[in-house]
């Protein structure tokens, strides 16, 4: 298969998995698309440097676009890349994140360390829900 | 120290979301039991499809920027950090937004109200 095939598959297999399997149903919820959006921005940046200075370097025919060039920076967009990194990168981190996410809560959902609860933030010292 | 650079860009990852731990309290750390369980199965499946995708050539590492420390079939101690690294940066970041805005998650004590928050 090729990356991405196997970049949708994992995003399938997540969502299902959120929605069917764990019924986390974090994909419902708002708090999971503002964390997700903080996160994708980071995400491009961190990757953006990976890709961007080639430690990891890809494969064109496993991609939709080309293979990341011997001789220099992939393009920042165009050509399938999005800030440096294939668009496959995007399926592939969305399907960790959205796992990841879901494990963390139907584990809370099931009583592990449920508490203590996060909040409130120090500057504002205890007025907020616990 | 150019080999350390992906490892860096891990580390860089995990101090700025450690402020989240600190000054958001988040308490994603302190519960490191379910973080760490949250961690085995996605490291598993990651590292997985990372196995594969390395055999198929599907990606490949500048080896003056990695350690060259391999963790398991050709896939570097680097991948392996970042899938841990990752998900924790995720975790603290829904953890800190709960903190700032006590939208439900889904894991409350109090029975879900079924509302779509």
């Amino acid at each position: 298969m090729t990356y991405t095939q196997l970049a949708i598959l994992g995003v399938l297999l997540a969502v299902l998995n959120d929605m069917y399997l764990l019924r986390t149903k974090l994909l419902t919820r708002r708090i999971f698309w503002v964390s997700y959006s903080i996160i994708i921005f980071f995400q491009l940046l961190s990757n953006g440097v990976l890709t961007g200075l080639r430690i990891v370097r890809y494969n064109g025919d496993v991609i939709i676009g080309s293979s990341t060039p011997i001789d220099g920076p992939p393009p920042m967009f165009g050509d399938g890349r999005v800030f440096f990194a294939p668009v496959e990168d995007l399926f592939f981190g969305f399907a960790l994140v959205l796992l990841s996410l879901t494990l963390w809560v139907w584990l809370g959902r099931r009583g592990v360390q449920r508490t203590p609860t996060a909040g409130p933030p120090r500057f504002r010292n205890g007025n907020v829900k616990k | 120290m150019k080999q350390f650079a992906y490892l860096g860009v891990l580390a860089v990852c995990l101090l700025g979301t450690g402020l989240l731990e600190i000054f958001l309290r988040a308490r994603v750390y302190r519960r490191w039991l379910r973080l760490i369980l949250t961690l085995i199965p996605v490291v598993l499946i990651f590292t997985l499809w990372d196995v594969y995708a390395i055999s198929r050539n599907h990606w490949t590492f500048d080896s003056s920027y990695v350690t060259g420390i391999i963790a398991i079939a050709n896939v570097p101690l680097e991948e392996v950090c970042f899938f841990i690294a990752i998900p924790i940066c995720s975790i603290l970041t829904l953890e800190a937004v709960r903190s700032m805005r006590s939208w439900p998650v889904g894991d409350e004590v109090v029975a879900e109200s079924g509302d779509e928050q």
